[in-house]
């Protein structure tokens, strides 16, 4: 079994009030990375299928020198690999570029059966990169994967269910496919520190646009992207009022509570 | 000179500090208020290699270095101090302790569960009667065969109520002078006859942790479960107590900052007299002596932790770091408090845990008295330190993160 898993650096979520526009523009955020939150409930899923299958997991991310310690984070998890695409050339990409230069990666990487990634990452929000991977690997996509069901490597075959509006769909695809996964899929694992020990030093492979064979540059640099960022903003800082509700007791306290909302005409 | 923390030490950080925001923080108000000590928070400090952290790996640990155990003792209290006092029994004055003096069969037996975490450990040392004063302890070990029989009662034990193995400390020669040269030191199991523990309660601070006495009544101890020689038993406590002082202190750093993070947050949303609060410049006081007391104090603690991973004898530097950094995190508990007027007075914010969580650090592992007496004997020339027989080994990572071949 070799899952590949990819993952994004990101702002950690606690400290995006810190994050300016004018820092985003530049692409100079002066904030604590992480690794995408989303994306730690793939590794976690890779892992676990490790666990029961035996094989590897592979780390992967497009972007700066810096996000390399997004992937010691994964092997500090426990992923056996990791291999960073970082380029001046890439640029800043839309779902498109990056899609077409992880899927030109992946093929590199070499047999894969497997690849998992968070529903969508916490800064740009789109949820599209999954889709343009696997377009680009013409292999199936599972988006909203709250539980892998069975898998098969033998038959190459995988089942999963689906969390929609509507609720639960299971559905099954051929190996290889991407499964972008999403929370409450399973709990993160800490690092351990026998992780860490490896993570740090391990040599990750940086690969730029020269060192991945058969990468097309003007599909894969800033020039081909059919998004680009052009005004970023924040939203108005909401004005919101608190009051505390006294009552001698909480049926009370809820008594009253419930008069105001429906007063209010929220329920 | 380097101040530069490794990429290692780095991610050793953040984990322990993820683990003690996801793990602990959620529920440490309620484990207070409760005077509970959570039991399962063990395994988890196990599973991700926490018991064992500065332990080779061939004994069961991690393998990282004393800095390592500093940082992780700092973000363990920086959430409870009751996290934080797990390291420094189990691993600082227990583990480290057999690392030191112990045998190949001692390491082997209990230092390998131990670091793995699949036994806990603690310390036992102090007695109704005996605190600062250890000579006067009155435990007693009497040797009969092939075995010690053991008597005697310890005081203010952490972890007493959930540790499977105990180091304690008692008397062989109850005669000796001077009669710190008649103690021993024996590795103690919860398993066998005679040995009992309870909890104390009604503690001023860290409630959240486990603390009590043990006793034993005729236990017998296997005569191989002496730690070190016969009558090595003080220095063998003193040497443990230079590893435990030394959690004790990072522990402190990390209060301080919990300190100050809670103040930044609450002065810049509190106003009064129509500004925030830490626009007045008496609150800047107290936040500025906040930044300069954790920054001293951090560095007093990195310094006796490279000194440790060094080989150099630390008793001096850890015993300096561990007097400043528990005073400076009660000053700044108290300010914290201050700074949150009468909400910092209430359960409702966590600064009033601050502060009774660092009022017991300037009595335990050794008072504020007993650390500024010490510090004015070195100074003086009334005191040094003669070389141990069995030094705290320097810290090697390739050697320490050898793999075992044996198992």
């Amino acid at each position: 079994m070799h899952a590949i898993v990819c993952l994004k650096q990101v702002p950690d979520t606690a400290e995006l009030p810190k994050v300016e526009p004018a820092d985003v523009m530049q692409g100079t955020l002066k904030v604590t990375r992480v690794v995408n939150p989303w994306d730690e409930y793939a590794i976690e899923e890779a892992l676990r299928l490790k666990e029961a299958h035996g094989g590897k997991v592979t780390a992967l991310t497009l972007g700066p020198a810096e996000a390399t310690e997004a992937l010691r984070a994964a092997v500090a998890m426990g992923s056996d690999e990791a291999v960073l695409l970082s380029d001046p050339a890439f640029g800043d990409g839309d779902a498109w570029t990056i899609g077409y230069t992880l899927a030109q990666a992946i093929r590199q990487i070499g047999q894969y059966d497997l690849v998992l990634c968070g529903k969508e990452t916490v800064d740009g929000n789109s949820g599209l990169t999954a889709a343009t991977t696997a377009r680009y690997l013409s292999i199936p996509l599972l988006t909203c994967v709250i539980k892998i069901r069975e898998v098969d490597f033998t038959a190459h075959t995988i089942t999963v269910e689906r969390l929609v509006e509507e609720g639960l769909e299971v559905v099954s695809a051929p190996l290889p496919a991407v499964v972008a996964v999403i929370k409450g899929i399973n709990e993160p694992r800490y690092p351990s520190f026998r992780g860490i020990r490896t993570a740090a030093r391990m040599a990750i492979p940086v690969w730029g646009m020269g060192d991945i064979a058969g990468l097309e540059a003007d599909k894969a640099s800033e020039a081909a992207a059919a998004v680009r960022w052009t005004n970023i903003r924040k939203p108005p800082a909401r004005a919101a009022q608190c009051e505390i509700i006294e009552a001698d007791t909480v049926e009370e306290q809820a008594r009253i509570l419930a008069d105001r909302l429906l007063a209010a005409k929220v329920i | 000179m380097d101040f530069t923390l490794s990429p290692e030490h780095e991610m050793i950080r953040k984990t322990v500090r993820d683990f003690a925001e996801r793990e602990i923080r959620p529920v440490i108000k309620e484990l207070d208020r409760q005077h509970t000590f959570d039991r399962s928070l063990l395994p988890k400090m196990a599973a991700i290699g926490l018991l064992g952290i500065c332990i080779p790996v061939r004994y069961g640990g991690a393998g990282m270095d004393y800095l390592s155990l500093a940082l992780a003792c700092e973000e363990l209290e920086r959430v409870d101090t009751s996290a934080r006092v797990i390291m420094s029994v189990h691993v600082g004055l227990n583990s480290l302790a057999l690392f030191q003096w112990g045998t190949e069969a001692q390491k082997q037996r209990y230092l390998v569960p131990q670091a793995r975490g699949e036994q806990i450990a603690a310390f036992g040392l102090t007695e109704p009667g005996a605190g600062s004063d250890v000579a006067a302890l009155t435990a007693t070990a009497r040797r009969e065969g092939d075995h010690y029989v053991l008597n005697g009662e310890k005081m203010w034990i952490s972890l007493a109520g959930v540790a499977d193995n105990f180091l304690f400390f008692a008397k062989t020669d109850p005669r000796a002078q001077p009669p710190h040269r008649g103690i021993s030191a024996f590795i103690v199991e919860r398993r066998f006859p005679g040995v009992t523990t309870g909890s104390i309660h009604g503690k001023l601070g860290v409630r959240a942790g486990d603390t009590g006495w043990i006793h034993c009544q005729d236990v017998r101890v296997p005569a191989e479960n002496l730690l070190g020689r016969e009558g090595e038993g003080f220095k063998i406590a003193m040497s443990a107590l230079d590893n435990g002082r030394y959690t004790v202190a990072a522990g402190a750093v990390g209060l301080i900052r919990a300190c100050l993070e809670a103040s930044l947050y609450y002065a810049r949303q509190r106003q009064t007299f129509g500004v925030e609060i830490g626009r007045h410049q008496l609150i800047k006081r107290m936040i500025g002596l906040m930044v300069q007391r954790e920054q001293a104090a951090r560095l007093l603690v990195y310094r006796a932790g490279w000194m440790k991973n060094q080989g150099l004898r630390n008793t001096r530097e850890t015993s300096l770091a561990k007097w400043y950094a528990c005073d400076a995190a009660f000053e700044s508990a108290s300010d914290a408090l201050q700074i949150h007027g009468a909400y910092g007075y209430s359960d409702e914010y966590d600064v009033e845990r601050y502060l009774r969580n660092a009022r017991g650090a300037i009595i335990y592992e050794g008072t504020r008295e007993v650390h500024l007496l010490m510090q004015a004997d070195y100074a003086l020339g009334y005191r040094s330190d003669a070389p141990l027989r069995c030094e705290l080994p320097a810290y090697d990572a390739d050697i320490w993160q050898a793999e075992a071949n044996n198992w």
